[in-house]
């Protein structure tokens, strides 16, 4: 660690453990609701548990991103943040906002739109957390040395993240249009902006890691967020084939949609090749898992499962099932969770001075986790192929096909005690470390790279 | 090979004709010669069902026009096929509602409430889905068909 105050990034990680571990518990109850076991139905019914699910996933991975960010562009920008004292308001701010609106959805407290329910009043919050932020990140960046690619491509995920918040806020009195305009934000995050976040932080950890020329690195971060944006812009329209627009999306989505997965194909190629490029290594192993880890996750996830009922003629049949739940989960894992996880294994030894590079634990928490969400995953997938085939070519009742995949949920289940039990492992390593200290800044910022023989 | 600067153009230059192009057909698609919702049909009861859909979180667990929960039954025909009494009298229940062993909590709504929920449902009941709604509701498709 090369700045005393990338240490701010410990705190949003510490905060990140506690939302993802609140974020599993939330999903263990809803994933026993659908078997019948819904004891806590009359003080956590399921659409409170769905929406604190999906609420804290998006909370702590832009926590994440923030860690991230403070964490990576004081050493992108060769300065100390401009101000550490408002980086803390920040943070504390941002958790308050975020327990206030998951207090209220065990109230019926919020607006009710699908992965956007948090109330209007703390929307307002949320807009002046999130300038706070960018406030700080774009000033320490400006001020600082230099601008490179990496940091300018990060801060511009951060920024558009920010902008598109906003068409999310405007209230519409037709769904249709409330519809549309709420995927600019949930679409356009997922599948756009937060991929440069994800590049920009790829770009760092692989420039850390492998010992790759920057340039390099840079220049082909330029081409994966350039596919990124040129599928994923007109790819929004795969939300729209069925929601009462235009069939115009029919073709635009399908199309550019369909492209999508060469942005993540390319991350994945990227990332492999840089590694294999490299003519260094660096001790921390389990970072390296994690960054090259998400990159292939993210390509299958995200990527190939998302081609797999992306066209009108396909989706048709699986709009609104639990197929979409299947894609939805290996997405966000891959993508989002493990370059976050990523960023958290390379940061933590530097922060800490604890060069816990390469332990069982560690490895451990890696496989049980992955295999976990896989089984996850599957298990999905089969409880949507079959939803399909009952409800919507046999026309059978909704409740009466739901009954027919429980037991897929009971597969679920076993596997999410799997991925439970990894996450669990992370987390207790993430606290084993220990608190941020300022020995680890007397010391090397980080290991000589090892030349490979 | 490819350069830098070129690489940075390619980005720039795609990502700006991408979102030109989505403005444009967002546009387009708001025309109202391109409308497909009836959006002249919404009155004051559709916006207050809409605002009770919202405020109930009713999404949380059905779904409409396909987006929702997947836990409890879609409802963009829901009025077609259980007809406005039983919508009413489930959304008035001052008890658990649990015919498949799925609970939804008694919400106890009122008779303008509940009125306004089902003119809400009419209203989403009567888009053009682009075939979505015949896929979604045999139900709803068969009676329309008898």
């Amino acid at each position: 660690m090369k700045y005393k105050s990338q240490q701010v990034a410990y705190w949003f990680f510490a905060l990140c453990m506690l939302l993802f571990a609140l974020q599993v518990v939330y999903g263990f109850i809803m994933g026993f609701a659908r078997i019948g076991m819904d004891g806590l139905h009359e003080f956590i019914p399921f659409h409170t548990a769905r929406a604190v699910h999906t609420n804290l996933l998006v909370v702590w991975l832009l926590t994440g991103f923030m860690g991230a960010a403070y964490y990576i562009i004081p050493e992108e920008a060769q300065r100390e943040l401009v101000s550490v004292k408002w980086a803390y308001v920040q943070l504390i701010s941002l958790a308050l906002v975020g327990v206030a609106a998951i207090t209220g959805y065990h109230f019926n407290i919020w607006e009710g739109r699908k992965f956007l329910e948090i109330p209007r009043e703390l929307d307002y919050l949320v807009v002046v957390n999130v300038l706070l932020f960018l406030g700080i990140i774009l000033t320490t960046l400006f001020k600082g040395k230099r601008q490179t690619t990496t940091a300018l491509v990060l801060c511009m995920g951060l920024v558009f993240a920010a902008l598109l918040y906003l068409p999310g806020m405007i209230w519409f009195d037709s769904q249709v249009t409330d519809s549309f305009f709420r995927w600019w934000v949930v679409h356009l995050w997922v599948e756009g902006v937060w991929e440069l976040i994800m590049g920009g932080i790829l770009a760092f950890l692989l420039i850390k890691l492998t010992g790759v020329d920057r340039e390099v690195i840079e220049k082909w971060l330029y081409v994966i967020v350039g596919l990124t944006f040129l599928s994923g812009i007109l790819g929004t329209g795969h939300h729209y084939y069925y929601i009462g627009v235009n069939k115009i999306w029919l073709v635009v989505g399908g199309v550019f949609s369909a492209l999508e997965p060469l942005a993540f194909l390319a991350m994945a190629l990227f990332a492999v090749y840089m590694y294999r490029k490299g003519e260094k290594t660096h001790p921390n192993k389990i970072a390296l898992f994690w960054t090259i880890g998400a990159s292939i996750v993210s390509f299958i996830g995200a990527g190939l499962l998302g081609f797999a009922h992306t066209l009108p003629q396909t989706n048709i049949y699986t709009h609104g099932t639990l197929v979409t739940a299947m894609h939805g989960h290996y997405a966000f894992w891959g993508a989002y969770a493990m370059i976050v996880l990523a960023i958290i294994s390379y940061a933590m030894p530097n922060i800490t001075g604890r060069k816990k590079f390469d332990n069982f634990n560690g490895h451990l928490a890696f496989w049980l986790s992955n295999i976990g969400i896989l089984g996850m995953v599957v298990a999905l997938g089969v409880a949507g192929v079959v939803q399909v085939y009952l409800e919507r070519r046999l026309g059978m009742e909704f409740m009466v096909a739901q009954e027919e995949v429980k037991i897929h949920f009971v597969v679920m289940l076993l596997c999410a005690s799997m991925f439970a039990t990894g996450v669990g492992l992370y987390i207790y390593e993430f606290f084993k470390f220990g608190r941020p200290t300022d020995e680890a800044l007397a010391k090397h910022d980080e290991p000589e790279l090892i030349a490979v023989s | 090979m490819l350069s830098k600067s070129q690489a940075r153009a390619f980005f720039l230059g795609g990502t700006l004709v991408t979102f030109l192009a989505f403005i444009g057909l967002t546009v387009y698609s708001f025309m109202p010669s391109n409308d497909q919702s009836n959006h002249h049909l919404i009155d004051e009861q559709v916006i207050r069902g809409k605002h009770l859909w919202e405020t109930n979180n009713c999404m949380g667990c059905h779904s409409l026009m396909g987006e929702g929960g997947y836990y409890a039954p879609e409802l963009t025909k829901v009025v077609d096929r259980k007809g406005e009494p039983m919508i009413k009298a489930i959304l008035q229940s001052p008890v658990i509602w649990a015919p498949n062993g799925r609970k939804m909590g008694p919400y106890e709504m009122s008779e303008e409430d509940s009125e306004a929920m089902v003119a809400f449902f009419k209203w989403v009941g009567q888009i053009d889905l682009n075939g979505f709604d015949r896929v979604v509701s045999p139900l709803a498709k068969d009676k329309a068909n008898k």
